[in-house]
Formats: structure tokens, C-alpha cells, sequence
């Protein structure tokens, strides 16, 4: 179209970028509005009403929740959430990415392994995680193994066949290549293709991070003490609403900030990854 | 033939050399042999099997029959004896230059050696880089390189272990004629000045005539006793074999009327599957040069003589 074409060559490139960033809020500031004044509308018309809390009511919740130490326990409940839920959350995707890598290497480098597990591993994939959570249970406990077994068990297959891929379209050439300069076998796999793998390994566990956080959750909702997951379906007994939202966007900015941190990871540790795309 | 005893004492010698996939015959009767210090060119048209030579010599690949010997060794698997430079996929795109480089040192290296003398490995691979004028991109990773630049330091990451022979699959393939053209002069200096063996696969006829001392000519187009029968499965062989004067020339060297000439009938023996010379008719001139022939074969070659 001419007219959007003529429109953007007066634009200077940092206005184009403010317009761009404006446009995006745009969503964000909609649906502050309407939820405002949704819950406005029902606050005026009965004040018990706990669906939509006011700002003022989410603001005291989280001066309960994060700022003030529980009279009971002494502890800052956010905190001891957080905690809770991270070391879950990075022991099961942690474990995963390790296992996932060293099976994926194997399988994708050498046919037997790959004869060996692979069929396995499929089939692995296919069962699902959470309708195994009551066998978790039982067999492990309801302690923190169960839930970290579960998130391992939900990540682990995904990390393994993508890494198994990857490993895969190394060219053949730099294999030989590598014989050729006196490299062994091990030398192969763990000296010039686990390198190689290592930036593809920490872009799977982020894209898997989201189905980490659903496992977790799902796993402290059943049985838990502490943890993220498990405070939301405790307090939505008592319908708090102004406690849940918080949680939910808290949530989200962990998710976000793990997302984040990881892609500058791989932008600042593997240079050379972005500009051959492994 | 025992493997200890080079057979005909040069560097790469193949004799008998048969390779099948399945039904499909590729390479028929090979024999090759190759001394130190040759830059021999092995030209022929696409598909011809030269890059299942490569593999065979290169011990990637078994013969389906014959063997084939490396300074008198039956080649098994790749081995630094045998440096290679490929068109892709030479370096490591996570290491940078000089890592590139210094790979064959510190993968000889026990584990603890290689951090004990990473920084002695640092030097020599500096200094390597020094001389093939490579040193001010010693930090880069290879994709921040030009193609030439690329194929330059995957020379240079290939000699750092000193192989026997240096096996080159259409390295300058990917290139654009200028850079080309330069890189052919590069390897010529180099080759001049370290003396050393190169196997150098291409099917640019040019290049071939340009750069070999010995130009050996592989092609599926030729004729033997068995006619041209729809059930006679032929395999392609060294149709043939050129000595040619070695020295650094001129590019320019490549319009003269003998360069134009050899080239032709390289041409028409090799590529032109129209023109099928018998078994006992191809020009095998090369003083390395040698022929198996089927009994048949032999007697009608005497015969002829």
C-alpha cells in the first residue's frame, strides 16, 4: 500500500521504535482498563465482593505475602514460595537438560545407542507426565523426589530428542575431519560435537521451561507444603483473588526473567551460535 | 602382497580397487600410484565416484575389493597421517581461528597435557599463522571469514599435524573465480615451498591442468571386451594419466594453446560419453602409471603393440 509505504520513510527510526513499543503496551493497557474498571463497577455495587479486587486490595496483599514475615512461621511467604518452587523447578529441568544432553549425544553419534534407546525414548514421550503423577506419588512419595521425578520426566524425552537431532546434522565431514587430527572417539563426542550442542541444549531447556512450570504447579497443587503453585489453590479456597493475581504475575515475571537471562547466555557465551544457527 | 612392503615404493598405491553400493558399481579396477611430493589433480566428470576415491584413501569407506596402501600401510580408518581440506565443513564453527588451528596439537595431548602446554600450542600455532599471513584473524570465529579465508586457515589446521598427504575435496568449490584463482596460486606457493604430497579431487578441468604436476583423469566413460551390452555394469577408471612440468605459473598460463589443447582432450576422453576408448587405448603416460588388465585385455594390448 503506497500510502502506509510513504508514511514510514518520514518516520525517523527511533520514532518508528517509540510508535512500535507504544503499539505493543497497547494490549497491556486495554486489559489494566477494563479489568479497573470492572472492578470498580462490582466494588461500588457490593464492597465483599472478592472477584475483582481493587489495586489497593492486591497492594495489601502483597505487603502481607512479600513484605511483612507470616506471624505464624516468621517467614516472608513470597520468598519461601519462590524458593521452594525454583529449587524444584531447576533440579527436575536441570537433571533433564544433563541426562537429555548425554542420551541425545549418544543416540545421535553412535547407531547402536540410537538402535538401543531410541524406541524407548519415543514412547516415553508419549506417556503423560501428569497422568503418572499418582504412580509418582505412591512410589516416591510426596515429598520433593515426586515432583522433581515429574518435571524430569516431562522435559527429559523433549531435551533428548533434540539434542539427538542436533548431534545428528553435525556434518559428517568434521567428524573425519577430526580422526584425521588425531582425535578419539571420546575426543569426538565430547571434545568437538558436546560444544557444539551446548547453546542448542540451553534454547531447548527454555523453550521447555513452560511445560516445567505446568508440572510444577500441578505437582504442588496435589501435595505440598510451600511453593508457588501450592499457595495459589490454597488461598483460592477462600476465593482470594488478591493474592492470586499477584501470584500468576509474579509467576509469569519468573518465567520471563529465565527466558531473558538464558537467551543472553547463549548471545554472550556462544557468539558463533546465532550467525550459523546450529 | 604384504602390507609391509610398499608395494611399487611410493606414498598412496592402489591396486585392484573395486567399489560397489549394492548393484551400483562406482569405481571398477583402479590402480593408482602416487610418489612423494606429487601434486596430482584427479579430474572427471560429476558423479564419476571421485569423491568415493577420496573416502577410500581417506579410510573412510572400505573397497569392495583391492586395497589400498598409504606409505606402504593398508589404509583402515582416518588417521593424521592424511590431512584433509573439504569445500564446507572443514572448521569448527564454535572454535575460533587459532583453536582451529591448534586442534591437531592439543588432540594429541594427553587431558592434563593439553592445559599444561596450551600455552606452547598457543605459540606454534601463532607463529603458523604468521606465516600462512593469517595471524591478524587468529580471534575470529570461521564465519567471520571470507570463503578464501575459510579455506586458508582450514589449509593451515590441516598441515599443523604434517600428514603424509594432504587431501583436498574440491576445496576451492565454493568460491568465486577471483578468490579461486588466488587460492590456486596460494596452494601452489605452499606446496612449493613445503615439498609435500596432495591428492586434489575437482572437476574444474582448469584447475586440474593448472595446479597438477600429475593429472589423473577418472571417468565411467570408456569400453572394454565386454561391449556395450544393457546388462554390463562398469564402474569408472582411470581413463588417463598426464605428467605435467611443475612450477608456480602465471594464471595467464591457462589461455596458451597447449594448456587449451591438453584440456580438450581431457575433454573428450573423459567427459564426452560419446567418445569410448577401449581399455587398452587410454593414454596412461605418467611414469607412475601403471595397469591390471583381464587377461583378455592384455593379450589384445600386446597384440596392438
Amino acid at each position: 500500500m503506497p500510502v502506509v509505504a510513504a508514511e514510514a520513510k518520514q518516520t525517523s527510526p527511533a520514532a518508528a521504535v517509540r510508535s512500535n513499543v507504544l503499539l505493543g503496551l497497547l494490549p497491556f493497557v486495554l486489559i489494566v482498563a477494563v479489568y479497573l474498571f470492572a472492578s470498580h463497577e462490582r466494588l461500588a455495587d457490593n464492597p465483599q465482593d472478592k472477584l475483582l479486587p481493587s489495586l489497593a486490595q492486591m497492594a495489601e496483599a502483597i505487603d502481607r505475602y512479600a513484605l511483612q514475615p507470616d506471624p505464624q512461621s516468621g517467614q516472608y511467604v513470597l520468598a519461601a514460595d519462590t524458593w521452594a518452587s525454583l529449587k524444584r523447578i531447576a533440579l527436575g529441568a536441570g537433571s533433564a537438560a544433563l541426562a537429555g544432553l548425554l542420551a541425545g549425544l549418544n543416540m545421535g553419534l553412535i547407531a547402536r545407542a540410537k538402535t538401543l534407546f531410541s524406541p524407548f525414548l519415543v514412547f516415553l514421550s508419549m506417556v503423560p507426565p501428569l497422568a503418572i503423577l499418582p504412580i509418582l506419588f505412591i512410589a516416591l512419595g510426596v515429598d520433593e523426589l515426586s515432583k522433581v521425578a515429574l518435571i524430569f520426566l516431562g522435559v527429559f524425552p523433549v531435551i533428548a530428542r533434540d539434542i539427538q537431532l542436533t548431534a545428528e546434522r553435525i556434518p559428517r565431514e568434521q567428524i573425519v575431519k577430526a580422526l584425521t587430527l588425531g582425535a578419539s572417539s571420546a575426543d569426538v563426542i565430547y571434545g568437538l560435537v558436546l560444544p557444539q550442542v551446548l547453546p542448542r541444549l540451553i534454547d531447548a531447556v527454555r523453550l521447555s521451561l513452560g511445560g516445567a512450570w505446568l508440572f510444577l504447579i500441578a505437582a504442588e497443587a496435589i501435595a505440598s507444603t510451600e511453593g508457588l503453585g501450592y499457595r495459589i489453590f490454597l488461598v483460592r479456597r477462600y476465593l482470594s483473588m488478591d493474592v492470586i493475581l499477584p501470584y500468576v504475575f509474579w509467576i509469569t515475571m519468573l518465567g520471563f526473567a529465565a527466558d531473558w537471562l538464558l537467551r543472553q547466555f547463549i548471545a554472550r557465551r556462544f557468539r558463533w551460535y546465532a550467525a550459523v544457527g546450529a | 602382497m604384504s602390507a609391509g612392503a610398499a608395494p611399487g615404493g611410493r606414498l598412496l598405491h592402489l591396486e585392484d580397487v573395486y567399489k560397489a553400493y549394492g548393484e551400483k558399481l562406482v569405481l571398477e579396477n583402479i590402480d593408482l600410484s602416487v610418489s612423494a611430493g606429487t601434486l596430482c589433480s584427479v579430474v572427471g566428470p560429476s558423479g564419476c565416484g571421485k569423491s568415493t576415491l577420496f573416502r577410500l584413501i581417506l579410510g573412510q569407506e572400505e573397497a569392495t575389493s583391492g586395497r589400498v596402501f598409504v606409505d606402504g600401510r593398508q589404509v583402515a580408518r582416518p588417521g593424521p597421517d592424511r590431512g584433509i581440506v573439504y569445500q564446507r565443513y572443514s572448521l569448527y564453527p564454535h572454535l575460533t581461528v587459532l583453536d582451529n588451528v591448534m586442534l591437531g596439537r592439543t588432540l594429541a595431548a594427553g587431558l592434563f597435557e593439553r592445559v599444561r602446554l596450551r600455552h606452547e600450542h598457543r605459540d606454534e600455532a601463532r607463529h603458523f599463522l604468521e606465516r600462512t599471513g593469517l595471524a591478524e584473524h587468529a580471534a575470529k570465529y570461521p564465519h567471520e571469514l571470507s570463503g578464501g579465508m575459510q579455506q586458508r586457515v582450514a589449509i593451515a589446521q590441516a598441515l599443523v599435524k604434517r600428514p603424509k598427504i594432504l587431501m583436498m575435496d574440491e576445496p576451492f568449490g565454493a568460491l568465486d573465480p577471483e578468490t579461486r584463482e588466488n587460492m590456486q596460486v596460494y596452494l601452489l606457493e605452499l606446496w612449493e615451498a613445503e615439498r609435500m604430497t596432495i591428492f586434489f579431487v575437482t572437476h574444474d578441468m582448469e584447475e586440474a591442468i593448472y595446479l597438477g604436476t600429475r593429472v589423473v583423469v577418472l571417468s565411467q566413460h570408456y569400453t572394454d571386451d565386454r561391449g556395450r551390452g544393457p546388462g554390463v555394469r562398469r564402474g569408472a577408471r582411470v581413463v588417463g594419466d598426464y605428467a605435467l612440468p611443475s612450477a608456480v605459473n602465471s594464471t595467464r598460463v591457462k589461455k596458451t594453446a597447449e594448456f587449451i589443447a591438453l584440456a580438450e582432450e581431457i575433454r573428450r576422453i573423459g567427459f564426452d560419453p560419446d567418445v569410448l576408448r577401449h581399455v587398452t587405448e587410454f593414454n596412461l603416460q605418467h611414469p607412475d602409471s601403471f595397469q591390471t588388465l583381464e587377461p583378455e585385455e592384455a593379450r589384445a594390448a600386446r597384440a596392438r603393440s
